[in-house]
Protein backbone atom coordinates (compact mmCIF):
# COMPACT_ATOMS: atom_id res chain seq x y z
CA UNK A 1 0.00 0.00 0.00
CA UNK A 2 1.43 3.34 -0.92
CA UNK A 3 0.28 6.35 0.98
CA UNK A 4 0.56 9.79 -0.55
CA UNK A 5 1.29 12.29 2.23
CA UNK A 6 1.59 15.23 -0.21
CA UNK A 7 4.99 16.14 1.24
CA UNK A 8 3.66 16.39 4.81
CA UNK A 9 5.71 13.44 6.03
CA UNK A 10 8.50 15.54 7.63
CA UNK A 11 5.91 17.80 9.32
CA UNK A 12 4.19 14.77 10.83
CA UNK A 13 7.54 13.40 11.96
CA UNK A 14 8.34 16.73 13.64
CA UNK A 15 4.89 16.59 15.27
CA UNK A 16 5.59 13.09 16.55
CA UNK A 17 8.84 14.29 18.08
CA UNK A 18 6.99 17.15 19.78
CA UNK A 19 4.38 14.73 21.13
CA UNK A 20 7.12 12.55 22.61
CA UNK A 21 8.85 15.59 24.15
CA UNK A 22 5.60 16.82 25.66
CA UNK A 23 4.71 13.38 27.02
CA UNK A 24 8.13 12.97 28.64
CA UNK A 25 8.23 16.43 30.20
CA UNK A 26 4.68 16.07 31.53
CA UNK A 27 5.67 12.64 32.86
CA UNK A 28 8.62 14.15 34.78
CA UNK A 29 6.47 16.85 36.33
CA UNK A 30 3.66 14.36 37.02
CA UNK A 31 5.95 11.89 38.77
CA UNK A 32 7.24 14.61 41.10
CA UNK A 33 3.71 15.85 41.83
CA UNK A 34 2.42 12.31 42.31
CA UNK A 35 5.20 11.47 44.73
CA UNK A 36 4.63 14.67 46.70
CA UNK A 37 0.88 14.03 46.70
CA UNK A 38 1.32 10.48 47.95
CA UNK A 39 3.76 11.55 50.68
CA UNK A 40 1.31 14.27 51.74
CA UNK A 41 -1.58 11.82 51.81
CA UNK A 42 0.31 9.25 53.89
CA UNK A 43 1.91 11.81 56.21
CA UNK A 44 0.79 11.93 59.84
CA UNK A 45 0.13 15.69 59.56
CA UNK A 46 -3.56 16.53 59.10
CA UNK A 47 -3.15 19.67 56.95
CA UNK A 48 -0.84 17.79 54.56
CA UNK A 49 -3.33 14.91 54.28
CA UNK A 50 -6.05 17.40 53.56
CA UNK A 51 -3.93 19.09 50.89
CA UNK A 52 -3.14 15.79 49.17
CA UNK A 53 -6.80 14.79 49.24
CA UNK A 54 -7.92 18.12 47.80
CA UNK A 55 -5.33 17.90 45.03
CA UNK A 56 -6.23 14.43 43.83
CA UNK A 57 -10.00 14.93 44.18
CA UNK A 58 -10.25 18.29 42.45
CA UNK A 59 -7.82 17.62 39.61
CA UNK A 60 -9.31 14.22 38.84
CA UNK A 61 -12.85 15.60 38.81
CA UNK A 62 -12.26 18.17 36.07
CA UNK A 63 -11.64 17.27 32.38
CA UNK A 64 -8.05 17.35 31.10
CA UNK A 65 -9.11 19.63 28.25
CA UNK A 66 -10.44 22.16 30.75
CA UNK A 67 -7.08 22.15 32.58
CA UNK A 68 -5.21 22.74 29.34
CA UNK A 69 -7.50 25.66 28.45
CA UNK A 70 -7.52 27.07 31.97
CA UNK A 71 -3.75 27.01 32.31
CA UNK A 72 -3.10 28.39 28.83
CA UNK A 73 -5.74 31.14 28.73
CA UNK A 74 -6.19 31.64 32.45
CA UNK A 75 -2.59 32.57 33.21
CA UNK A 76 -2.26 35.31 30.60
CA UNK A 77 -3.06 38.15 33.01
CA UNK A 78 -1.03 36.70 35.84
CA UNK A 79 2.00 36.16 33.61
CA UNK A 80 1.74 39.71 32.23
CA UNK A 81 1.70 41.07 35.78
CA UNK A 82 4.66 38.88 36.69
CA UNK A 83 6.50 39.94 33.54
CA UNK A 84 5.92 43.61 34.33
CA UNK A 85 7.82 43.09 37.60
CA UNK A 86 10.88 41.94 35.69
CA UNK A 87 10.53 44.48 32.93
CA UNK A 88 9.24 41.98 30.36
CA UNK A 89 5.54 42.83 29.95
CA UNK A 90 5.04 40.38 27.05
CA UNK A 91 5.82 37.37 29.24
CA UNK A 92 3.41 34.44 28.73
CA UNK A 93 3.25 30.67 28.93
CA UNK A 94 4.10 28.89 25.70
CA UNK A 95 1.62 26.19 24.59
CA UNK A 96 4.33 23.64 25.41
CA UNK A 97 4.75 24.93 28.98
CA UNK A 98 0.98 25.15 29.49
CA UNK A 99 0.55 21.63 28.12
CA UNK A 100 3.32 20.26 30.33
CA UNK A 101 1.82 21.85 33.43
CA UNK A 102 -1.77 20.79 32.65
CA UNK A 103 -0.95 17.20 31.70
CA UNK A 104 1.62 16.88 34.49
CA UNK A 105 -1.01 18.07 36.95
CA UNK A 106 -3.53 15.47 35.73
CA UNK A 107 -0.94 12.67 35.61
CA UNK A 108 0.22 13.61 39.11
CA UNK A 109 -3.29 13.43 40.55
CA UNK A 110 -3.74 9.84 39.38
CA UNK A 111 -0.12 8.95 40.22
CA UNK A 112 -0.81 10.16 43.78
CA UNK A 113 -3.22 7.24 44.22
CA UNK A 114 -0.85 4.75 42.58
CA UNK A 115 2.09 5.82 44.75
CA UNK A 116 -0.06 5.88 47.87
CA UNK A 117 -1.14 2.30 47.22
CA UNK A 118 2.49 1.32 46.71
CA UNK A 119 3.62 3.02 49.93
CA UNK A 120 0.89 1.24 51.88
CA UNK A 121 1.92 -2.09 50.29
CA UNK A 122 5.40 -1.93 51.81
CA UNK A 123 5.42 -3.96 55.00
CA UNK A 124 5.62 -1.84 58.14
CA UNK A 125 8.46 -4.00 59.44
CA UNK A 126 10.80 -2.70 56.74
CA UNK A 127 10.45 0.85 58.00
CA UNK A 128 10.79 -0.27 61.61
CA UNK A 129 13.91 -2.22 60.67
CA UNK A 130 15.35 0.96 59.16
CA UNK A 131 14.53 2.89 62.33
CA UNK A 132 16.07 0.17 64.48
CA UNK A 133 19.26 0.39 62.40
CA UNK A 134 19.38 4.09 63.20
CA UNK A 135 18.62 5.40 59.70
CA UNK A 136 17.21 8.90 59.48
CA UNK A 137 13.70 9.46 58.10
CA UNK A 138 14.92 10.79 54.76
CA UNK A 139 17.35 7.90 54.40
CA UNK A 140 14.55 5.42 55.06
CA UNK A 141 12.53 7.15 52.35
CA UNK A 142 15.34 7.13 49.78
CA UNK A 143 16.90 3.78 50.57
CA UNK A 144 13.98 1.63 51.72
CA UNK A 145 10.63 2.98 50.64
CA UNK A 146 11.27 4.48 47.21
CA UNK A 147 13.23 1.56 45.66
CA UNK A 148 10.56 -0.93 46.72
CA UNK A 149 7.70 1.37 45.79
CA UNK A 150 8.97 1.62 42.22
CA UNK A 151 8.35 -2.08 41.56
CA UNK A 152 4.82 -2.04 42.97
CA UNK A 153 3.82 1.25 41.32
CA UNK A 154 5.21 0.50 37.85
CA UNK A 155 2.21 -1.30 36.27
CA UNK A 156 -0.14 1.47 37.44
CA UNK A 157 2.20 4.20 36.25
CA UNK A 158 2.51 2.44 32.90
CA UNK A 159 -1.25 2.62 32.38
CA UNK A 160 -1.22 6.28 33.34
CA UNK A 161 1.59 6.97 30.87
CA UNK A 162 -0.46 5.45 28.02
CA UNK A 163 -3.36 7.71 28.99
CA UNK A 164 -0.97 10.69 29.17
CA UNK A 165 0.36 9.97 25.70
CA UNK A 166 -3.13 10.06 24.24
CA UNK A 167 -3.97 13.20 26.21
CA UNK A 168 -1.10 15.05 24.53
CA UNK A 169 -3.46 15.37 21.55
CA UNK A 170 -5.48 17.86 23.63
CA UNK A 171 -2.65 20.39 23.59
CA UNK A 172 -3.20 20.83 19.83
CA UNK A 173 -6.26 22.87 20.89
CA UNK A 174 -3.98 25.66 22.18
CA UNK A 175 -1.81 25.47 19.05
CA UNK A 176 1.19 23.31 19.96
CA UNK A 177 2.68 21.72 16.82
CA UNK A 178 2.33 18.08 17.81
CA UNK A 179 0.87 15.20 15.76
CA UNK A 180 -2.73 16.41 15.72
CA UNK A 181 -1.80 19.97 14.87
CA UNK A 182 0.46 18.81 12.01
CA UNK A 183 -2.37 16.62 10.74
CA UNK A 184 -4.84 19.50 10.94
CA UNK A 185 -2.51 21.75 8.94
CA UNK A 186 -2.04 19.03 6.35
CA UNK A 187 -5.82 18.60 6.14
CA UNK A 188 -6.44 22.30 5.62
CA UNK A 189 -4.05 22.28 2.63
CA UNK A 190 -4.83 18.92 1.02
CA UNK A 191 -8.55 18.52 1.92
CA UNK A 192 -7.88 14.87 2.78
CA UNK A 193 -9.15 14.70 6.39
CA UNK A 194 -9.64 10.94 6.61
CA UNK A 195 -6.17 10.13 5.27
CA UNK A 196 -4.29 12.43 7.61
CA UNK A 197 -6.30 11.77 10.77
CA UNK A 198 -5.94 8.04 10.07
CA UNK A 199 -2.17 8.50 9.74
CA UNK A 200 -2.23 10.39 13.06
CA UNK A 201 -4.21 7.53 14.64
CA UNK A 202 -1.64 5.02 13.35
CA UNK A 203 1.23 7.11 14.75
CA UNK A 204 -0.47 7.11 18.18
CA UNK A 205 -1.03 3.35 17.90
CA UNK A 206 2.66 2.76 17.17
CA UNK A 207 3.68 5.02 20.05
CA UNK A 208 1.37 3.00 22.31
CA UNK A 209 2.93 -0.26 21.10
CA UNK A 210 6.46 1.08 21.67
CA UNK A 211 5.49 2.24 25.17
CA UNK A 212 3.96 -1.17 25.91
CA UNK A 213 7.18 -2.93 24.88
CA UNK A 214 9.31 -0.49 26.89
CA UNK A 215 7.12 -0.98 29.94
CA UNK A 216 7.34 -4.72 29.63
CA UNK A 217 11.14 -4.52 29.91
CA UNK A 218 11.02 -1.99 32.75
CA UNK A 219 8.62 -4.23 34.69
CA UNK A 220 10.81 -7.23 34.07
CA UNK A 221 13.84 -5.33 35.34
CA UNK A 222 12.04 -3.86 38.36
CA UNK A 223 10.71 -7.23 39.49
CA UNK A 224 13.93 -9.20 39.13
CA UNK A 225 14.31 -11.44 42.11
CA UNK A 226 10.55 -11.37 42.62
CA UNK A 227 9.32 -13.27 39.56
CA UNK A 228 7.92 -16.68 40.31
CA UNK A 229 8.44 -19.57 37.95
CA UNK A 230 4.75 -19.98 37.18
CA UNK A 231 4.39 -16.51 35.67
CA UNK B 1 -12.51 36.68 41.22
CA UNK B 2 -15.50 38.34 39.62
CA UNK B 3 -18.47 36.53 41.19
CA UNK B 4 -21.12 38.67 39.53
CA UNK B 5 -20.03 37.50 36.10
CA UNK B 6 -20.15 33.87 37.20
CA UNK B 7 -23.67 34.27 38.57
CA UNK B 8 -24.78 36.13 35.48
CA UNK B 9 -23.68 33.34 33.14
CA UNK B 10 -24.69 30.45 35.39
CA UNK B 11 -27.91 29.67 33.45
CA UNK B 12 -26.01 29.35 30.16
CA UNK B 13 -23.43 27.08 31.81
CA UNK B 14 -26.26 24.95 33.22
CA UNK B 15 -27.59 24.67 29.67
CA UNK B 16 -24.18 23.38 28.58
CA UNK B 17 -24.16 20.98 31.53
CA UNK B 18 -27.47 19.43 30.42
CA UNK B 19 -26.02 18.74 26.98
CA UNK B 20 -22.93 17.23 28.63
CA UNK B 21 -25.10 14.94 30.75
CA UNK B 22 -27.19 14.01 27.71
CA UNK B 23 -24.11 13.10 25.64
CA UNK B 24 -22.57 11.05 28.44
CA UNK B 25 -25.82 9.25 29.31
CA UNK B 26 -26.49 8.21 25.71
CA UNK B 27 -22.87 7.21 25.09
CA UNK B 28 -22.44 5.03 28.19
CA UNK B 29 -25.81 3.30 27.72
CA UNK B 30 -25.40 2.70 23.97
CA UNK B 31 -21.78 1.80 24.65
CA UNK B 32 -22.86 -0.81 27.19
CA UNK B 33 -25.26 -2.40 24.69
CA UNK B 34 -22.57 -2.46 22.00
CA UNK B 35 -19.94 -3.70 24.46
CA UNK B 36 -21.94 -6.75 25.62
CA UNK B 37 -21.44 -8.87 22.47
CA UNK B 38 -17.91 -7.48 22.11
CA UNK B 39 -16.94 -8.39 25.66
CA UNK B 40 -18.56 -11.83 25.47
CA UNK B 41 -16.77 -12.54 22.18
CA UNK B 42 -13.51 -11.20 23.64
CA UNK B 43 -13.77 -13.71 26.51
CA UNK B 44 -14.29 -16.60 24.07
CA UNK B 45 -11.92 -19.55 24.03
CA UNK B 46 -11.69 -19.58 20.23
CA UNK B 47 -9.09 -17.28 18.71
CA UNK B 48 -11.20 -16.51 15.61
CA UNK B 49 -14.04 -15.22 17.80
CA UNK B 50 -11.62 -13.16 19.90
CA UNK B 51 -9.65 -11.64 17.00
CA UNK B 52 -12.15 -9.08 15.71
CA UNK B 53 -13.20 -7.59 19.07
CA UNK B 54 -9.53 -7.55 20.04
CA UNK B 55 -8.62 -5.45 16.99
CA UNK B 56 -11.57 -3.13 17.63
CA UNK B 57 -10.63 -2.66 21.29
CA UNK B 58 -6.95 -2.19 20.45
CA UNK B 59 -7.68 0.56 17.93
CA UNK B 60 -10.12 2.49 20.12
CA UNK B 61 -8.02 2.22 23.27
CA UNK B 62 -4.74 2.94 21.51
CA UNK B 63 -5.70 6.21 19.84
CA UNK B 64 -6.85 9.49 21.41
CA UNK B 65 -10.58 10.24 21.43
CA UNK B 66 -9.79 13.55 19.72
CA UNK B 67 -8.40 11.70 16.68
CA UNK B 68 -11.47 9.44 16.56
CA UNK B 69 -13.75 12.45 16.82
CA UNK B 70 -11.98 14.21 13.93
CA UNK B 71 -11.98 11.00 11.87
CA UNK B 72 -15.75 10.80 12.10
CA UNK B 73 -16.61 14.50 11.93
CA UNK B 74 -14.08 15.71 9.33
CA UNK B 75 -12.81 12.42 7.89
CA UNK B 76 -16.08 10.98 6.63
CA UNK B 77 -16.60 13.94 4.29
CA UNK B 78 -13.61 12.81 2.22
CA UNK B 79 -15.66 10.02 0.65
CA UNK B 80 -18.13 10.79 -2.11
CA UNK B 81 -20.11 7.62 -1.29
CA UNK B 82 -20.82 8.78 2.27
CA UNK B 83 -21.70 12.32 1.24
CA UNK B 84 -24.24 10.93 -1.22
CA UNK B 85 -25.39 8.22 1.21
CA UNK B 86 -28.50 8.11 3.42
CA UNK B 87 -26.50 8.62 6.65
CA UNK B 88 -25.02 11.96 5.59
CA UNK B 89 -27.57 14.15 7.46
CA UNK B 90 -26.40 12.46 10.67
CA UNK B 91 -22.68 12.34 9.91
CA UNK B 92 -22.75 16.05 9.05
CA UNK B 93 -24.22 16.95 12.43
CA UNK B 94 -21.65 17.44 15.24
CA UNK B 95 -24.19 16.19 17.81
CA UNK B 96 -24.55 12.79 16.14
CA UNK B 97 -20.83 12.60 15.38
CA UNK B 98 -20.04 13.16 19.06
CA UNK B 99 -22.56 10.52 20.13
CA UNK B 100 -21.36 7.97 17.56
CA UNK B 101 -17.68 8.47 18.40
CA UNK B 102 -18.12 8.54 22.17
CA UNK B 103 -20.25 5.38 21.99
CA UNK B 104 -17.69 3.51 19.86
CA UNK B 105 -14.89 4.75 22.14
CA UNK B 106 -16.46 3.85 25.45
CA UNK B 107 -17.72 0.50 24.10
CA UNK B 108 -14.10 -0.60 23.67
CA UNK B 109 -13.31 0.19 27.30
CA UNK B 110 -16.56 -1.34 28.61
CA UNK B 111 -15.94 -4.49 26.56
CA UNK B 112 -12.62 -4.94 28.37
CA UNK B 113 -14.41 -4.47 31.71
CA UNK B 114 -17.00 -7.09 30.72
CA UNK B 115 -14.28 -9.52 29.63
CA UNK B 116 -12.46 -9.07 32.93
CA UNK B 117 -15.68 -9.53 34.87
CA UNK B 118 -16.67 -12.66 32.91
CA UNK B 119 -13.26 -14.19 33.52
CA UNK B 120 -13.51 -13.33 37.23
CA UNK B 121 -16.68 -15.41 37.70
CA UNK B 122 -15.58 -18.43 39.74
CA UNK B 123 -15.27 -21.42 37.37
CA UNK B 124 -16.97 -23.66 39.93
CA UNK B 125 -20.23 -21.75 39.56
CA UNK B 126 -20.20 -22.13 35.79
CA UNK B 127 -19.42 -25.81 36.13
CA UNK B 128 -22.24 -26.20 38.66
CA UNK B 129 -24.67 -24.60 36.19
CA UNK B 130 -23.53 -26.93 33.43
CA UNK B 131 -23.77 -29.92 35.77
CA UNK B 132 -27.38 -28.95 36.51
CA UNK B 133 -28.07 -29.39 32.82
CA UNK B 134 -28.07 -25.74 31.71
CA UNK B 135 -26.97 -25.16 28.15
CA UNK B 136 -24.00 -22.90 27.44
CA UNK B 137 -26.31 -20.00 26.62
CA UNK B 138 -28.51 -20.59 29.66
CA UNK B 139 -25.42 -20.58 31.86
CA UNK B 140 -24.28 -17.37 30.18
CA UNK B 141 -27.56 -15.52 30.73
CA UNK B 142 -28.60 -16.91 34.12
CA UNK B 143 -25.28 -17.37 35.88
CA UNK B 144 -22.30 -15.69 34.20
CA UNK B 145 -23.75 -12.33 33.14
CA UNK B 146 -25.63 -11.52 36.39
CA UNK B 147 -22.48 -12.36 38.35
CA UNK B 148 -20.25 -10.43 35.95
CA UNK B 149 -22.55 -7.39 36.17
CA UNK B 150 -21.90 -7.14 39.90
CA UNK B 151 -18.17 -7.76 39.52
CA UNK B 152 -17.84 -5.17 36.75
CA UNK B 153 -20.05 -2.45 38.21
CA UNK B 154 -17.34 -0.51 40.12
CA UNK B 155 -15.15 -0.44 36.98
CA UNK B 156 -18.16 0.65 34.91
CA UNK B 157 -18.81 3.56 37.25
CA UNK B 158 -15.17 4.64 36.76
CA UNK B 159 -15.67 4.50 33.01
CA UNK B 160 -18.76 6.71 33.27
CA UNK B 161 -16.74 9.36 35.15
CA UNK B 162 -13.96 9.12 32.55
CA UNK B 163 -16.54 9.64 29.80
CA UNK B 164 -17.92 12.66 31.64
CA UNK B 165 -14.45 14.19 31.39
CA UNK B 166 -13.92 12.97 27.83
CA UNK B 167 -17.16 14.66 26.76
CA UNK B 168 -15.32 17.99 27.03
CA UNK B 169 -13.70 17.06 23.71
CA UNK B 170 -17.06 17.46 21.96
CA UNK B 171 -16.40 21.20 22.22
CA UNK B 172 -13.65 20.81 19.58
CA UNK B 173 -16.27 19.88 16.97
CA UNK B 174 -18.32 23.01 17.79
CA UNK B 175 -20.78 21.43 20.23
CA UNK B 176 -21.89 23.79 22.99
CA UNK B 177 -21.66 21.40 25.90
CA UNK B 178 -20.22 22.58 29.23
CA UNK B 179 -16.67 23.29 27.97
CA UNK B 180 -17.89 24.59 24.60
CA UNK B 181 -20.34 26.90 26.35
CA UNK B 182 -17.59 28.14 28.67
CA UNK B 183 -15.36 28.94 25.70
CA UNK B 184 -18.18 30.83 23.98
CA UNK B 185 -18.85 32.87 27.10
CA UNK B 186 -15.13 33.62 27.48
CA UNK B 187 -14.95 34.81 23.88
CA UNK B 188 -17.52 37.42 24.91
CA UNK B 189 -16.41 38.34 28.45
CA UNK B 190 -12.61 37.80 28.27
CA UNK B 191 -12.71 36.28 31.76
CA UNK B 192 -11.19 32.81 31.31
CA UNK B 193 -10.35 32.16 34.97
CA UNK B 194 -13.84 32.88 36.32
CA UNK B 195 -15.77 31.00 33.65
CA UNK B 196 -13.48 27.95 33.50
CA UNK B 197 -13.57 27.85 37.31
CA UNK B 198 -17.37 27.79 37.23
CA UNK B 199 -17.36 25.10 34.51
CA UNK B 200 -14.92 23.06 36.61
CA UNK B 201 -17.31 23.30 39.57
CA UNK B 202 -20.11 21.95 37.37
CA UNK B 203 -17.97 18.96 36.37
CA UNK B 204 -17.04 18.29 40.00
CA UNK B 205 -20.70 18.48 40.99
CA UNK B 206 -21.82 16.08 38.24
CA UNK B 207 -18.99 13.66 39.09
CA UNK B 208 -19.93 13.81 42.78
CA UNK B 209 -23.58 13.03 42.05
CA UNK B 210 -22.59 10.15 39.74
CA UNK B 211 -20.27 8.63 42.35
CA UNK B 212 -23.05 8.81 44.93
CA UNK B 213 -25.61 7.31 42.54
CA UNK B 214 -23.35 4.38 41.70
CA UNK B 215 -22.71 3.77 45.38
CA UNK B 216 -26.48 3.50 45.89
CA UNK B 217 -26.77 1.16 42.91
CA UNK B 218 -23.99 -1.02 44.30
CA UNK B 219 -25.79 -1.22 47.62
CA UNK B 220 -29.06 -2.06 45.87
CA UNK B 221 -27.40 -4.83 43.83
CA UNK B 222 -25.58 -5.91 47.01
CA UNK B 223 -22.17 -5.83 45.34
CA UNK B 224 -20.32 -5.86 48.64
CA UNK B 225 -22.24 -8.91 49.90
CA UNK B 226 -20.32 -10.99 47.37
CA UNK B 227 -17.06 -10.52 49.19
CA UNK B 228 -18.33 -11.38 52.66
CA UNK B 229 -18.12 -15.15 52.21
CA UNK B 230 -14.40 -15.10 51.51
Amino acid sequence: MTLDLYGFGPALAAGTLMTIKLALSALSLGLVLGLLGALAKTSPLRPLQWLGDAYSTIVRGVPELLWVLLIYFGTVNGMHALGALFGRPDLELSPFAAGTIALGLCFGSYATEVFRGAILAIPKGHREAGLALGLSKTRILWRLVLPQMWRIALPGLGNLFMILMKDTALVSVVGLGEIMRSAQIAVSVTKQPFTFFMVAALIYLSLTIIAMIGLHFLEKRASRGFVRGSR
Amino acid sequence: MNWEVIIKWLPRLAEGATLTIELVAIAVLAGLILALPLGIARASQHWYVRALPYAYIFFFRGTPLLVQLFLVYYGMAQFEVIRKGPLWPYLRDPYWCAIITMTLHTAAYIAEIIRGAIQAVPPGEVEAARALGMSKWQALFHIILPRAARIGLPAYSNEVILMLKASALASTITLLELTGMARTIIARTYLPVEIFFAAGLFYLLIAFVLVRAFRLLERWLRVDAMHQGR
